[in-house]
């Protein structure tokens, strides 16, 4: 399907002000720009999970999947190994792979599936009315720590790297053209593409004056060493005052999934006659 | 009937099992239909292990509590195992292990003689037995070559010692029966959703499914499968759900506890009407219980797992020969209908060996949905009379493929609006009618014993073994529905007319079965349960159903 529409007509629900319209924005110019380049749209599949963030998949006329909280990673790397073909992209929240799913998370960086990962990381739950996530910075009032969090949270950009993800990108949602090409970027990337975007909440935690004077881009070459892709990406740990590159930290090339684990099917009449085989295997 | 039951004991570690598989092809050989009961602790070296290999002229499910040969790699086996033994019983002992008059073969002096390592002691006793039993030596040749997994060669040379140095004791009869496909009811589940068009197996290990989940990775180039082994249940059922997306028959396999993390995955199946076949093999439950050892205890769970309302298909196949038929028809059905099925097996039927008449195993042709014309646009939830909606899978040219977990409407787009949310409630439950009325079709009640006898024994999954045997012996009706869901209510009271005693046989403490059946009007008069992690046999059944019907 060509020259589609790329925005459906389901009513927006996002709040006027909120990150997420950036990343729709910034996806929407992924998709066009893919579709330039001669990639048929309808070999996309966007999968989602539960929050704020998953609406894209009802925003977005293309093929998705939506999920459950935290689970968008295990349909998306079952859909790219059933199908190599098909281009994968999940959008997911802080609260759905750094807490509910991050086992997922970790898995997917292990196996260096070839999917892109895009965190909406509003470091709070939007759809559940604010509560604290694993990125919230200690102290965080939130409905459930009203007192404020009494925990650290942790820095994702160093969990991934030292799960073994090949690409590993931070975006900010009020650095739209950034962001679009940080996601280009990890759809171009053969392997497991994670991209924390710093995304504003307007209601729950509207960081804005925080983050803008505080981030800065990292040079777009030299992104292929690993230890100082960890010492840049250690640089903030989304809780104490530093400055927040932008960009990629970490890029390189491995083996993904699907090619290990290539599997080569087989016609069904051909099975009957392998499992006649078999069956005189066991006689 | 004319029948021989070996028993084989040794430590966990002494390749029980694999001794008992060697002996059950020996006396398919012999013209013997097999039942095959493997039992062991949930250790991996020490603890009693012990097979026992029936064998009978006509086809059984089923052991018993007797052995007329016993092969003791220990001297625990002999104790253990005193009540199956009569003075008929031959015992063969490895002599290295315990000094008892008899059948003592020096084990550790064949394997040294023949520079053999230990783990091939077993064949030295194989050989024992087949002399014992009288069994031709070309037999055990023929035995070892096509079934000993390594080393047959080596392996026969010690096998021949074994034989050379024991006598014929009791020379067993020979069977009419040809010999036929020997098949653990995994490897008959595996095949059947081979047969059913499976292209992708999601499992995380837990006895008793794990077998299958080795077999179907064993044989993933032989039969072209795709074998998956996630980081946890909840990544198997939602990479499940993913695959299905994507256009692949897929099913998973776990038992009880593995099961609760897949729940929310089942429900998202429902509402988002993907296909996918769950083999849950049941365990003693609750919670980690007794892995290596049976029940019945999840038919309750299985019927009203996953939050919500929405159709399922679950069939409990009592053999091998059934799990081979039903598990294609589970996939078919989980396609035709888009719906979560389920294949309930047990322990005992999981990991015990059949005999397997495959002539007598009907075909079963590949179903699915109608796919997508093209014409239009693509909706993946389009409202059809049947409640079934045209398939297309993402990659398809010109559709727009939407799955969705919220409440959606016919394209796949998230809503709320309470018209949209029943009818599509309703389409779902639409297919659930459907369903039902395609089982009509099948049957999902098989009847055996007496069918006009006026006491019927109602059972459901690897139970039948012992309650056919025993409703043959005692001239009773046998009642079993294979199919649960859909509740077969109406094949049942057919199955049943005229049977004004009903006794109930389980092996859970609260009945689950006769619960259900009790919702359709059917009321069972008496109960026999058990709940100890061990099968029936026929012999301790006997005695719980003439104390009933007395
Ligand atoms: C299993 C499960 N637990 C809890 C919820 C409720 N829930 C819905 S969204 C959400 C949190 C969303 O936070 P996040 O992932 O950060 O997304 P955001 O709304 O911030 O985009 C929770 C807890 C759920 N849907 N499923
Ligand atoms: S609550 Fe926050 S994340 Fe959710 S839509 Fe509103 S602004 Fe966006
Ligand atoms: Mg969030």
């Amino acid at each position: 399907m060509t020259g589609r529409q790329l925005i459906t007509e389901t009513q927006n629900t996002w709040c006027p002000g909120c990150g997420n319209f950036s990343i729709q924005f910034a996806l929407k110019g992924v998709l066009e720009t893919m579709e330039k380049e001669g990639k048929s749209l309808d070999e996309v599949v966007l999968v989602t999970g539960i929050g704020c963030h998953g609406k894209m998949s009802d925003y977005l006329n293309i093929n998705t999947f939506s999920s459950l909280h935290g689970r968008a990673i295990p349909a998306a790397t079952a859909i790219k190994l059933a199908n190599p073909d098909l281009t994968v992209i999940c959008c997911s929240g802080d609260g759905d792979s750094y807490a509910e799913g991050l086992d997922h998370l970790i898995f997917a960086a292990k196996r260096n599936i070839d999917i892109t990962m895009i965190v909406h990381n509003n470091r709070v739950y939007g759809l559940t009315t604010g509560q604290y996530t694993p990125t919230s910075p200690l102290g965080f009032r939130g409905k459930s720590t009203p007192k404020g969090t009494i925990e650290y949270p942790f820095n994702p950009v160093e969990l991934m790297l030292a799960s073994g993800a090949t690409y590993v990108a931070r975006g900010y949602t009020k650095k739209m053209d950034q962001l679009k090409k940080l996601v280009l970027g990890g759809v171009g990337h053969k392997g497991f593409a994670f991209i924390d975007t710093l995304q504003i909440c307007a209601i729950f935690f509207p960081a804005t004056d925080y983050y803008t004077p505080r981030v800065y881009d990292l040079p777009e070459t030299e992104t292929g060493d690993f230890e100082s892709a960890c010492v840049k990406g250690r640089e903030w740990d989304y809780n104490s005052d530093a400055k927040i590159a932008l960009g990629v930290f970490y890029q390189e090339t491995l083996p993904t999934l699907g090619e290990r684990g290539a599997s080569s099917p087989i016609a069904q009449p051909a099975r009957e006659e392998a499992v006649r085989d078999f069956l005189a295997s066991r006689t | 009937m004319d029948e021989i039951s070996v028993l084989i004991g040794g430590k966990a570690g002494d390749g029980i099992n694999n001794a008992g598989a060697m002996v059950a092809q020996l006396l398919n050989r012999m013209g013997y239909r097999i039942y095959l009961y493997f039992d062991y602790p949930s250790l991996i070296r020490g603890g009693h292990n012990f097979a026992i290999v029936r064998g009978s002229d006509q086809y059984i499910a089923g052991h018993r509590n007797r052995a007329d040969f016993v092969l003791a790699l220990n001297k625990e086996t002999i104790d253990r195992h005193r009540e199956k033994y009569s003075h008929e019983t031959v015992i063969i002992f490895n002599a290295d292990q315990m000094k008892l008059p008899g059948n003592g073969i020096s084990v550790k002096a064949i394997l040294s003689e023949e520079k053999a390592p230990e783990i091939m002691g077993n064949s030295a006793m194989i050989g024992a037995f087949a002399k014992a039993a009288g069994i031709e030596w070309s037999k055990v040749e023929e035995v070892f070559r096509v079934h000993m997994p390594k080393a047959p060669d080596l392996n026969l040379r010690v096998a021949r010692k074994g034989y050379d140095v024991q006598v014929q004791i009791r020379a067993i009869g020979r069977g009419d029966n040809r010999p036929v496909a020997l098949l653990t009811g995994n490897e008959a589940i595996g095949l059947g959703l081979v047969r059913g068009g499976l292209e992708t197996y999601l499992s995380y290990p837990m006895t008793p499914s794990s077998s299958l989940l080795h077999f179907l990775a064993e044989q993933e180039d032989r039969f072209g499968l795709m074998v998956v082994h996630p980081e946890n249940e909840i990544g198997v059922v939602i990479m499940a759900l993913g695959f299905t997306y994507a256009g692949k028959r897929v099913a998973v396999g776990t038992s009880g506890g593995g099961f609760c993390l897949m729940t929310e995955g089942l429900s998202f199946a429902g509402m988002a009407e993907l296909p996918v076949v769950f083999v849950v093999s049941q365990r003693t439950g609750p919670s980690t219980g007794l892995p290596t050892y049976t029940g019945q205890s999840e038919l309750d769970f299985v019927r009203s797992a996953g939050q919500g309302e929405f159709p399922r298909f679950i069939v409990a196949p009592s053999d091998a020969q059934e799990a081979l038929y039903w598990s294609a028809v589970a996939m078919n059905m989980a396609w035709k209908f888009q719906l979560p099925a389920f294949i309930l097996p047990d322990k005992t039927l999981s990991e015990g060996t059949y005999s397997v008449d495959t002539s007598a195993v009907p075909e079963v042709p590949c179903e699915t949905s109608p796919m997508w014309d093209g014409a239009g646009t693509y909706g993946r939830y389009t409202d059809t009379p049947s409640g079934v909606s045209p398939l297309a899978f993402p990659g398809r040219q010109g559709a727009v493929i939407k799955v969705d977990s919220y409440a959606h409407d016919e394209s796949g787009n998230t809503t709320e609006e309470a018209e949209i949310v029943e009818m599509m409630a309703g389409k779902r439950l639409r297919k659930g009618e459907m369903l039902a009325r395609e089982m009509e079709g099948y049957a999902t009640v098989v009847v055996s014993g007496d069918p006009e006898s006026g006491t019927a024994l109602l059972c459901w999954g690897s139970t039948k073994g012992a309650c056919d045997e025993v409703g043959a012996r005692l001239g009773l009706r046998v009642v079993r529905p294979v199919v649960l869901t859909p509740f077969p209510a109406d094949q049942l009271k057919r199955s049943l007319e005229g049977a004004d005693h009903l006794i109930v046989v389980e092996e859970n403490a609260t009945a689950q079965l006769a619960s259900l059946a009790l919702l359709h009007g059917i009321a069972a008069e008496k109960k026999i349960l058990r709940f100890d992690g061990r099968p029936f046999t026929q012999d301790d059944l006997l005695e719980k159903v003439q104390e009933a019907i007395a």
